[in-house]
């Protein structure tokens, strides 16, 4: 009876250590994948007409030249499409990110900033975000939004001519999708970083907990 | 000539190739979609299988293409209307674009080039330069998108194909047609049968109303507003009806065939 008592309680202590509900876990890693190789195609796709005075090196590229990157780049999208979908639809609906990413207020994201500046900061509760956090993650899940929409916008330009006036002109669209990549880069530079520094949140994207 | 033409071969000729390595392909194995140890070497990391063996994974990319095209070709509208613009908006100057120079461009001799029309039409007589210049013509001022990503906007004078494929009676309800040109590599186009016939769809004769330049393709263009440059042939010397996919230049070496836009 005791013993019975003892696993139940157990398990409730388990059960409530999850961080990371399956779905998260594997729609995490799977944007992963897709991402990195949308990053890689389309930095060779920038190769053949560079918007700035440089080029990437051919080293860090997926397709070895134009024909192959905008075959990987136009293969990956539906990795990327499907499970973005899937992670907003689910993300809404079971209340994550309300949750998890709501209140979020200017003063709170300052606040935090001098927190973690001066090192007080703290990362005991994994389930909770810091305000930092919530910027970061909300903002970086419009600026994929973003990116997909100015892609699409360049993909297709005279079938989603309207998006394309969204952005103002075609040129523009491939600017904004040129900068959405960047801040997608950036955060993932920091994003990285920081699960390395605090390596059980990297064990809790994994095992979930 | 021609024993320079024998020992080109399209594609792989190292002289063309480093000529336009600097914009597009900095790789020789043009084929070879994830040839280089550092790209593969990531992708077996990311993905944990083994693509080592770059031909499987280049059929697995060949066939998502082929998947896109018919996504593609069930989602959209083929007759949508490319944007038009301001005769103010034109480029100046319009960018020149191919895989030679422009010194290298096709030169033809319009009094001698005849348009010869071949394959599923009524009437299969070739037509000199005169005989298209009194068709009736239109203008339009259109985005020319080009797949490496760069675009400008250009005005582009002639007669649309649809009214000319009815003129010489063509089979409307075949797949291709499929277009021929003057480069000595042999540059060709498949164009789709409803691609063909899209309102905007032009045999073009002018760009900003002077005679198309050499640059620009002399004596013919077909300008399709709806697909991106490289499915907008230049110094056209045949086209042909056919319900055959005969392939293209550049939709040989990897380019998605579809490629509108």
């Amino acid at each position: 009876m005791s013993s019975l008592a003892a696993a139940e309680s157990h398990q409730t202590v388990i059960q409530a250590k999850i961080v990371q509900p399956a779905w998260v876990r594997i729609m995490h890693w799977i944007n992963a994948v897709a991402m990195i190789m949308m990053i890689m195609s389309g930095w060779q796709i920038y190769n053949a007409s560079p918007l700035f005075d440089f080029r990437f090196s051919h080293s860090i590229t997926l397709g070895s030249w134009l024909g192959g990157a905008l075959l990987w780049h136009f293969a990956a999208m539906w990795l990327l499409m499907i499970n973005g979908l899937a992670y907003l639809a689910v993300g809404l609906a079971t209340g994550r990110f309300r949750n998890k990413l709501l209140p979020l207020t200017p003063s709170g994201v300052i606040a935090d900033i001098k927190a973690a500046l001066t090192f007080k900061l703290a990362h005991d509760d994994l389930t909770r975000y810091n305000q930092v956090q919530k910027l970061l993650y909300a903002g970086i899940i419009l600026v994929g939004i973003v990116v997909v929409l100015s892609g699409l916008s360049i993909w297709k330009p005279v079938q989603l001519y309207w998006l394309v006036t969204l952005f103002g002109d075609y040129p523009t669209a491939r600017y904004v999708h040129f900068f959405c990549m960047a801040a997608i880069v950036a955060f993932l530079v920091v994003h990285i970083a920081l699960a390395v520094l605090v390596p059980k949140s990297l064990r809790a994207m994994i095992i979930g907990r | 000539m021609g024993r320079l033409r024998s020992l080109l071969i399209p594609g792989v000729d190292k002289q063309l190739l480093v000529r336009d390595a600097v914009k597009v392909m900095p790789d020789l194995a043009r084929r070879r979609f994830i040839a280089g140890g550092a790209s593969l070497g990531a992708l077996t990391l990311l993905t944990g299988c083994d693509v080592v063996d770059g031909n499987s994974a280049d059929q697995m990319l060949a066939q998502i293409s082929k998947f896109n095209d018919a996504v593609q070709g069930w989602l959209f509208n083929p007759d949508a209307l490319a944007p038009t613009f301001a005769e103010s908006a034109i480029t100046r100057p319009f960018p020149f674009n191919g895989y030679y120079d422009v010194d290298e461009a096709p030169e033809v001799d319009g009094k001698s080039w005849k348009l010869e029309v071949r394959g599923l039409v009524e009437n299969k007589k070739s037509w000199t330069l005169d005989e298209l210049y009194a068709l009736p013509q239109v203008k339009q001022v259109t985005r020319h998108i080009c797949v490496e990503g760069w675009s400008a906007i250009g005005s582009w004078t002639g007669t649309p194909l649809r009214d000319f494929l009815k003129l010489i009676g063509a089979d409307t309800r075949a797949r291709y047609v499929w277009f021929q040109c003057a480069d000595k590599d042999g540059y060709n186009s498949p164009l789709d049968m409803r691609s063909a016939l899209h309102p905007q769809t032009q045999m073009s004769f002018k760009f900003a109303d002077e005679i198309l330049p050499r640059a620009y393709g002399f004596p013919m263009k077909i300008r399709v507003p709806t697909k991106l440059g490289f499915k907008n042939p230049k110094y056209v010397m045949s086209m042909e009806v056919t319900n055959d996919y005969k392939g293209g230049y550049w939709e040989d070496q990897g380019y998605n065939s579809f490629s509108g836009s």
